[in-house]
């Protein structure tokens, strides 16, 4: 990790052993006085609540010693693969055959999400996996229009989720509304709020607009923790109904769906909905997204980004193009939300904090912003990584936090860092990312 | 009118906790222009260094209090600033001249980082400890028996937040350093073509915020009496909402954020409810930026066509 920090001299054509050495020991050097304390001395508050502490040298020699090494292997890989200025010559064929595999990956991608629940049918677990999987997706695409198209950097687009979320748990526990009645109320109240948002934001640029989405994120949280008499507080809301097939439920009873299809009952049925339920919204989210950049507003959006003020010198209306990114990325959040419910069949706070904004944040960029391939390959990608770590729950997020880092170093751009622009003269031309100064509010 | 003096007195010894935070983000950004979101866990590493080293030293037999608490400052500001420098030149140096986003993303990713780093090496329970500075004054009694006291803890904290903003101040006006940090602030390829070494400020930037951190880490352990893994995220947004409202980028306007930040919240409490203590205090910051969109002392952003 250390090791990693000096970046400033550039590699040399041989091996220069007596500089990787002199960068390794520095760099041990500096992780022995980082992790002295930290990791040497271990405190603990005993059972009189007096606190004891006792010494784990080997633990910090470990330490140490691994970022010694590591910092030697990362010296010898960086002078190996690293940006030394060579043209990679890429023979034709292999160009083309990359194109090609680039027009076929979504296709099959489509198709080979579409038979998930064919392929994994007993595999509960990958299907719970699909659905998580796809609620991000999901509030991936729905972020990307305020993020990615619009410009506008929101760090509390967790609080839609949320909104989307408890709009359905309490309007389905208290009024015992259907899911397809509460599914687009979730929505249309998550938009409400995204205005909500919208309009004190809408004279903030850059990091102000980034603090107030990020406390309103805060305050949505908070109130939705403390409110108890609506949302039953740090106990959430639990027995929400699960979702039917238009009125036909999921269940073993005689009405339910296995009955009238006359096949035997099994609780994976609810499973396979549930995937295709989100599937088809997550398919629905995009086509909307697609078609939305094609009208005017979403025109409006992309040149919202690029530059307000010229924006406005070209008369479009910046307060109704913010409002509606907010509102309509809000809503797509909400049906997220919805469907997360469903799944979950409880709710409380602590599913919505910053964290998750975050996350999906990251989905965005590493996505390349605006790109919805892109972002669907960072969710799967970044979710599907985190699940992998489960096992090791101490050290997941901490292993998270550092391949964000990593990956931000990496390709601070973005998995597809190029996008084809919307509108062109003539001839269509991909745009490095790199012209594009995105997120600029 | 007691009360209201208390807890003005209270409301003063957060709001200078938040200011030292506040400070950190401030600066970083008016040099690099990117929010820091690992400063709110640096001040956690530091509130834990100070613990640590408190430990140690009275476990060695030192019974000297000043002593013990200077050589605790000494420490953990020393350490968390290697902490500040390290994460400088790991997470954000590489990504200095790309855009925007990444950075402020790879610093979400380093909060993460020292968060659960701190987890994992110290344990997820809350860590109390037994009150180090006691005694203070009763500064006034009323005749219904309600005394407005001043701790000597809390003296402490506020004469040692005095201390280092005149200090500090002294370094960004006077020193040589300062005018350093100015320059790279206003036009950082023209204070490197007049010899200043932009990546040394830059450094030096960090290293002075996470010792400016530290202290607040140590003012709260010892005011509070407890540090936890978890507590860098909720003071960094504290801190970084008074940051903003005082205008980012302004130093006085991180302590005016801090002081304000830290009023309103003790304020909110008493009179109102404690529950929704943080509710309010974002939500003053947001009536506060729709109607000075670049904060309380902020300079307004000139945007050239």
């Amino acid at each position: 990790m250390v090791a990693a920090a000096s970046t400033s001299s550039k590699p040399t054509r041989g091996v220069d052993a007596a500089f990787i050495v002199k960068k390794a020991v520095i760099s041990a050097l500096v992780a022995l006085v980082l992790f002295s304390l930290m990791i040497g001395v271990r405190t603990e508050a005993g059972s009189d609540g007096q606190l004891t502490y006792w010494t784990r040298f080997g633990d910090l020699a470990a330490m140490v010693a691994t970022v010694f090494v590591g910092s030697i292997v990362i010296e010898l890989l960086r002078h190996w693969w690293g940006p030394v200025e060579t043209v990679r010559v890429v023979p034709p064929s292999a160009t083309k055959a990359l194109s090609f595999a680039g027009r076929a990956l979504v296709p099959v991608l489509l198709i080979f999400t579409f038979l998930v629940p064919v392929i994994f049918y007993n595999e509960r677990y990958i299907l719970d996996l699909g659905i998580l999987v796809l609620t991000y997706v999901m509030l991936g695409w729905g972020l990307n229009i305020v993020v990615g198209l619009a410009g506008l950097l929101d760090l509390g687009y967790v609080a839609f989720y949320a909104v989307g979320a408890y709009s359905y748990a309490l309007l389905a526990t208290t009024f015992g509304w259907s899911f397809w009645m509460c599914l687009p109320l979730a929505g249309i109240l998550a938009a409400f709020f995204g205005i909500l948002l919208g309009f004190p934001v809408l004279r903030l640029r850059g990091d102000y607009l980034a603090i107030v989405t990020l406390a309103f994120g805060e305050i949505i949280r908070l109130v939705l923790l403390n409110w108890q008499s609506l949302t039953g507080g740090p106990n959430g809301v639990s027995g929400i109904p699960r979702p039917t097939m238009f009125g036909i439920p999921l269940t073993p009873g005689d009405d339910g769906l296995a009955a009238l299809l006359g096949i035997e009952f099994s609780p994976t049925h609810r499973i396979v909905f549930l995937f295709y339920l989100i599937f088809g919204l997550a398919l629905i989210t995009n086509w909307a997204t697609i078609r939305l950049r094609r009208l005017p507003i979403g025109r409006a959006w992309e040149a919202l980004r690029e530059d307000e003020v010229a924006c406005r010198a070209l008369g479009i209306n910046t307060t109704t193009t913010k409002l509606t990114a907010f509102a309509i990325g809000a809503m797509f959040g909400g049906f997220a939300g919805a469907c997360f419910v469903t799944r979950q069949g409880f709710i409380s706070p602590e599913s919505f904090t910053f964290h998750e904004s975050a996350l999906v944040l990251a989905i965005v960029v590493l996505g390349g912003m605006g790109s919805q391939l892109g972002v669907a390959l960072a969710a799967l990608a970044l979710i599907g990584g985190f699940e992998l770590f489960r096992g090791l729950e101490q050290f997941r997020m901490l292993v998270f936090g550092m391949a964000m880092v990593l990956l931000m170093i990496w390709r601070p751009r973005g998995l597809i860092g190029h996008r084809a622009p919307t509108v062109f003269l003539e001839r269509n031309q991909a745009i490095s990312s790199d012209l594009v100064k995105e997120g600029a509010g | 009118m007691d009360y209201l003096a208390q807890q003005l007195i209270n409301g003063l010894v957060l709001g200078s906790i938040y200011g030292l935070i506040a400070i950190g983000y401030t600066m970083v950004y008016g040099i690099v222009g990117m929010i820091n979101f690992a400063h709110g866990d640096i001040f956690m590493i530091g509130g834990f260094i100070a613990l640590i080293t408190f430990l140690i030293l009275v476990s060695i037999g030192l019974t000297a209090i000043p002593l013990i608490l200077l050589l605790v400052l000494l420490v953990s500001m020393a350490l968390t600033a290697l902490y500040g420098w390290t994460i400088e030149r790991i997470a954000y140096r590489p990504l200095r001249h790309s855009f925007r986003l990444a950075p402020m993303l790879s610093a979400i990713g380093m909060s993460f980082v020292l968060t659960n780093f701190s987890q994992v090496a110290q344990g997820a329970r809350v860590k109390p400890v037994p009150p180090i500075i006691t005694g203070g004054y009763t500064l006034h009694e009323s005749a219904d028996g309600f005394a407005v006291r001043i701790s000597n803890i809390q003296i402490i904290v506020v004469i040692t937040t005095v201390v280092l903003l005149a200090l500090f101040t002294y370094l960004v006006a006077r020193t040589r350093l300062g005018r350093d940090m100015r320059a790279c602030e206003q036009d950082q390829k023209m204070a490197s073509l007049l010899g200043v070494d932009v990546d040394r400020t830059i450094s030096m930037t960090f290293v002075i915020g996470a010792a400016l951190a530290a202290v607040a880490g140590m003012m709260y352990l010892l005011y509070y009496g407890l540090v936890d893994f978890f507590m860098g995220f909720v003071a960094g947004i504290k801190a970084f909402t008074a940051a903003v409202l005082g205008g980012i980028g302004s130093l006085p306007g991180a302590m005016l954020g801090g002081l304000l930040i830290g009023l309103i919240e003790t304020l909110w409490s008493a009179y109102f409810s404690t529950e929704y203590k943080d509710v309010a205090a974002f939500s003053i910051l947001i009536v506060v930026l729709i109607f000075m969109p670049t904060g309380l002392l902020g300079r307004p952003e000139v945007e050239k066509v």
